[in-house]
Formats: structure tokens, sequence, C-alpha cells
């Protein structure tokens, strides 16, 4: 079956914000900026082979997230032990934006099934899709992910 | 706590600013097979498209530029991206064509959209000069077929490049206008801008 991909652009157009915002999620704003640089240049590598544009938003989903835990792997190598310097002292900043750094601190299913559901809506099905783990799974994962978050609030 | 709140922040800014430096990489990166802005022009917003070997497609205002996209993603590469840089030097040119102070244009083309009989009218129109016209007879004779004159109407009619590959310099022997991708008043126009006394 002959694969027709869209322009390149098309995909940027209806994706990057959604990719923006789960890599904001994921990673925290700061670092959102080069996991996204990061995601566009793996996609675009890989574009012009892919063999199934059937859902592109989910595979540049899947890169996005790719990124983002390479990014916490680099961060780790990187800490050193001082206890947690709050990521931004943003005038105004509200619960909400905290709360998000505590995203940050969920183990990385948990975080991108949170920052998936809650960020960009998506449904468990899709969810799973790009986590590549069972439906039931990716619900799991958001219920243990809220429960913690409640508990750290 | 209210998760979805915070969540819901509109990202549009930032994923827009982070879209153009991304782009900007990738093309420091090669990752740009087909680049493409629009430029306005007197006759409307053109698209224009360029490839790694040159100038590859102008769209005029009439064609859905969504639709060229899309067909030059299925015939030279899905890579395409709005990258103002690379076609800067085409936009340049063109502008200066239209303000009447380029007579001849400098840019590399890249012919990969044309084969065959259309490569060779392409071609042959390509180098009639400035100012002068010529007929369908006779880039069709130059093209190696001097009887297929209706073939290389065909050929120019769907000319990827016009303007630079001056399609507008061919008229029916005789001197009728023939046809025009951009219309006839734009032929007109044209071949007035490059001969005044027209």
């Amino acid at each position: 079956m002959d694969v027709r991909l869209p322009p390149f652009q098309t995909l940027l157009r209806d994706h990057a914000e959604e990719v923006y915002r789960f890599l904001a999620g994921m990673v925290g704003p700061r670092d959102a900026d080069d996991c996204f640089q990061e995601t566009v240049l793996a996609a675009l590598r890989a574009y012009p082979g892919l063999r199934d544009a059937t859902n592109l938003r989910g595979w540049m989903l899947t890169i996005a997230h790719s990124k983002a835990v390479d990014e916490h792997r680099a961060r780790a190598r990187r800490a050193v032990p001082v206890e947690r310097v709050p990521e931004r002292a943003v005038p105004g900043s509200n619960d909400g934006v905290a709360l998000w750094d505590l995203v940050r601190d969920l183990p990385p299913k948990q975080r991108a099934s949170v920052v998936h559901r809650y960020a960009n809506e998506l449904p468990y099905r899709e969810i799973a899709r790009i986590l590549d783990v069972s439906e039931a799974a990716a619900r799991q994962n958001v219920r243990e992910g809220l429960k913690k978050l409640k508990e750290w609030v | 706590m209210d998760i979805t709140e915070a969540a819901h922040r509109d990202y549009a800014t930032e994923a827009a600013a982070a879209s153009a430096r991304a782009i900007a990489a990738a093309r420091r990166e090669g990752l740009i097979d087909v680049a493409y802005d629009t430029v306005d022009t007197p006759f409307g917003p053109m698209l224009v498209a360029v490839t790694p070997k040159g100038l590859v497609r102008i769209a005029f205002q009439g064609e859905d530029f969504e639709d060229v996209l899309t067909d030059l993603a299925a015939r030279l590469s899905p890579r395409v991206l709005e990258e103002p840089k690379a076609t800067q030097a085409a936009r340049r040119e063109l502008d200066a064509f239209f303000a009447g102070r380029l007579r001849s244009f400098d840019l590399p083309l890249d012919w990969s959209l044309s084969s065959g009989f259309a490569l060779r009218v392409r071609k042959a129109t390509y180098r009639i000069p400035y100012g002068l016209t010529s007929s369908y007879g006779e880039v069709a004779a130059k093209a190696g077929n001097p009887r297929a004159s209706r073939a290389a109407g065909n050929a120019l009619g769907s000319n990827p490049i016009p303007i630079v590959v001056p399609c507008h310099r061919v008229l029916r022997t005789g001197g009728a206008l023939g046809g025009y991708g951009g219309g006839l008043d734009m032929k007109t126009a044209l071949l007035r801008l490059e001969a005044p006394m027209l």
C-alpha cells in the first residue's frame, strides 16, 4: 500500500502545540524548547521512511516521549545531590504551576500518562498506544500518578 | 487540586517560536528537502519552493497552495517546510523582476518535476530572451518535434516554474496570446513589463 505522507509542515502546524505542551509537562518549560527541537529533528530524519501515516499525532508524541525520557536521564546524570531547586519563580505563579513541578517528580510512565491525559486530553487507548502498554495499564498509570500527587500536595 | 487548569495553558506562542527554531536547526542539518515561502507580487501572493538543487516550483494565487505542497510532498519528498531563508534568493530575484530591474534570472533551477518532451519544451522556453516572444510551434521544434505544438502548449500549461521559465513569452503562431496559468491579463501585463512598446 502506498503511504501518502503530508508535507511535514502540516504535521508541525497541526501538532506542534500539543507536542510542546506535553514536553512542558514532562520536562518543564525551561527544557521544553530543547526537547522540542530534538523531537522535530528526529521526526524529520525518520519521516520519509515512515510506512504508516494513519496516526501521525501519536507518532510525534511517541518521539517526544522518548526525547523527554532521554532528557530526564541526562538530567539525572548531571544532578548533584542538593535539595530540589525551584524551577522558576514566575510572578503570579499559582498552585497549578507548582503542581506541574510535582508531576515531573512522578516515575516516567505515570508522568507521561498524567501529562497525556490532563494536558492533551488523550483517550486512554491513545496513551496506551504511545507508551506501548495496555489500555488498562495506561489507566492504572494515571490513577497511581494522581494518587501520588494527592499525597504530595 | 486543579490539574486541568494548569495543563490547559495556551502554548501556541511558545510552540510557534520553538517550531521556527527547530526549522532553522533542520536547515543547518540538511533535513529540509523542499523549502517554501510565499512572496507578494503585483499579481498577488505566489508560492515559491526550492530544493538543495534550486528553484523547483512557483505557484500562482489561483492554485490551492495546500494542494501544491501536498503534490510536492508526494513527488519530491515529504520533508517540506516553510523556511524563508532558503527561498530568500528566489524571492529577491522575483521582486527585482516584477520591478523591471532584472532581465534574466540567475537562480539555479531544479528540473525534477519535468521529464521527456515536456522537459525539452520547458528548457527551450527558458532560453527565450527577455522582451522577445516565440510560438508553440517553435518551442516544439526546438524540443525535437515541430509538429507537436499542441503538446508543447500542454507542457507549458503545466509549467512548474512559470515566470522564471517564461512561458508567457510563448504565443500562438500569428501572435494570438494562447493561454496562461495566471490568466491572459497577467500574460499581457508580463509582456508589457518586458517590452513597454508592445
